[in-house]
């Protein structure tokens, strides 16, 4: 049994707003183990984004308890790879630069770090593009220096938030492929980095993950858990097995509450 | 369309206006046959800006020290505010009604007072220059540094990064783009400041020739001035164009 890395309990957040308390999270339960990909899924609004930052240290939780690798979390746990849905590159920074810059704010010499970062934009595909600037990338490209960037100290633990939701489909295919080569999918699980992966994609949490997470609407809970065991590595071909449909399905009749078996899922909900 | 040929096609209809109404300018008045102290023609004007009768290098020079000190004082002045006020909300709740209190004076009307305590001399026209100039300067940088993606600050707080690193490495290059186009003001306010100044009392300057050539209808010479002080704008706004675009060249063309 691999070690607990991430361990959440009754997790709660209320935020304070102008009009009135909003609670966004109630009750969160989780564990995850080291090395494993747990993706969230769930409405717009349930507090996936609130549970990752949380999770990261980044906002102080209202009630519950989080330990991250054996303490407890209360201000933002160092050497965390952080992706967003927009790249967020630094637009006055080269490729390069922007790369090198969780180096730079962790007060590391950027300079010994520059090879890893340049092997880094190797990987995924955007050696030559050093020394251009963000505004030059399109924006699957820049989304690839963002997961440079995230992976530069090589952080035990990548805290990703849609990171690959303003993309258009084939690209995301494409990325989600990456990620799990840069993961080290195919080289077994140890030494593997332990995962957080928010997404409103069923097909996309399906095919990346371990295990996806289903969250309820606003207050965000846990409504459920789905092992997804389906074999690694995993290909194009593995979105074509009946396992897939099927964890896609129940992760579908969860998050709209309809009932197992019944007619009725619009297609492009599962594609 | 080659690019020079594309920057050409730019220009050329403001320049051919421009053309257009110096000639109709020259037209009218030897036409009508207007008095040279109502209106003088371009021609005339021209020839006075070029006259030896008076000491054009030495009026131009003292009101384009004026400008430059005026502008660069509200440079560095508003932009330290500017980040002083991002920095603090302390110190923004305590500035910042001074500063818009500071902002409603008609500073044209400060400027006796300034001559008062200052004397004549070209550092009571910097100061009002400065003066006019510095408060889109502050309001500018200070919103450059505060508007900024939450999720930009979250790279910095993962790492724990202190406060001073977070502005150097990313608050004050994103407010660049706001800063430069606010600077674009100031150089226009600078130079509002320097003549206003000349007007009120001075020996010397551009402003204080419009305003002895006032006296003794002397008009080609005022409109010569007129035109110098132009120059000098110009020139400094094309500094700090030149400057936005050698600093941030990432952020031409949204500039806010
Ligand atoms: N900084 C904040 N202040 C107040 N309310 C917030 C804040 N961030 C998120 N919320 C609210 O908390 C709820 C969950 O938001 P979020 O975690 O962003 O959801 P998701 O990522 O699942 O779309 C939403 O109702 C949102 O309006
Ligand atoms: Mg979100």
């Amino acid at each position: 049994m691999p070690r607990i890395i991430i361990q959440l309990d009754r997790v709660g957040m209320i935020y304070q707003t102008g009009s009135g308390p909003v609670e966004a999270l109630n009750d969160i339960t989780l564990d995850v183990a080291e090395g494993e990909f747990v993706s969230l899924v769930g409405p717009s609004g349930c507090g996936k984004s609130t549970l990752l930052r949380v999770a990261a240290g980044l906002r102080p939780m209202t009630s519950g308890s989080i330990i991250v690798d054996g303490t407890p979390v209360t201000r933002p746990i160092p050497k965390v790879g952080m992706v967003f849905q927009a790249a967020v590159l630094l637009k006055w920074r080269s490729i390069l630069d922007n790369v090198l810059l969780p180096a730079e704010l962790a007060g590391l010499n950027a300079g010994a770090y520059c090879d890893r970062a340049r092997d880094l934009l190797k990987l995924v595909g955007l050696a030559g593009f050093e020394n251009k600037r963000p505004g030059e990338l399109s924006g699957g490209m820049q989304q690839r220096v963002a997961l440079c960037r995230a992976l530069l100290l090589d952080p035990p633990l990548l805290l990703m938030d849609e990171p690959f939701g303003a993309l258009d489909a084939m690209t995301r295919d494409d990325m989600n492929l990456e990620l799990l080569r840069v993961w080290g999918e195919a080289t077994g699980s140890a030494g593997r980095k332990t995962i957080l992966f928010v997404t409103h994609s069923i097909p996309e949490a399906v095919f990346l993950s371990d295990r996806v997470v289903v969250m309820s609407p606003r207050p965000g809970r846990i409504a459920d858990v789905v092992d997804i065991n389906l074999p690694r590595p995993r290909s194009v071909e593995t979105r074509a097995t009946a396992e897939f449909g099927q964890h896609s399905l129940r992760i579908y009749d969860t998050l709209t509450g309809r009932k197992a078996g019944a007619a009725g899922v619009p297609l492009q909900a599962l594609s | 369309m080659s690019n020079a040929a594309r920057k050409l096609a730019e220009i050329l209809p403001a320049f051919v206006l421009f053309a257009l109404l110096l000639v109709l300018w020259q037209l009218a008045v030897s036409v009508f046959g207007i008095r040279e102290y109502l209106l003088p023609s371009p021609t005339t004007v021209v020839n006075a800006m070029f006259s030896g009768h008076i000491n054009w290098w030495g009026h131009i020079w003292a009101t384009g020290l004026a400008i430059f000190g005026a502008f660069l004082i509200a440079a560095v002045a508003g932009i330290a505010l500017g980040v002083v006020i991002a920095w603090s909300p302390m110190a923004s709740r305590a500035l910042m009604p001074f500063l818009v209190f500071v902002n409603t004076l008609p500073k044209v009307a400060v400027a006796p007072l300034f001559l008062l305590w200052l004397g004549y001399g070209i550092l009571p026209n910097m100061l009002i220059g400065a003066l006019i100039g510095f408060f889109p300067v502050v309001i500018n940088t200070a919103v450059g540094l505060m508007q900024i993606d939450d999720d930009m600050l979250d790279l910095g707080r993962v790492f724990n990064a202190p406060k001073w690193k977070v502005f150097a490495k990313i608050r004050i290059p994103n407010a660049y783009p706001y800063i430069l186009s606010a600077l674009k003001v100031t150089a226009t306010a600078a130079v509002v400041g320097a003549i206003v100044g000349e007007f009120v009392a001075s020996q010397r300057g551009l402003g204080y020739v419009i305003i002895t050539s006032q006296s003794s209808m002397n008009t080609p010479l005022a409109f010569g001035a007129l035109v110098w002080i132009s120059v000098l704008g110009l020139v400094l706004y094309g500094a700090v164009a030149a400057l936005s675009r050698v600093l941030a060249p990432w952020a031409e063309g949204q500039e806010r």
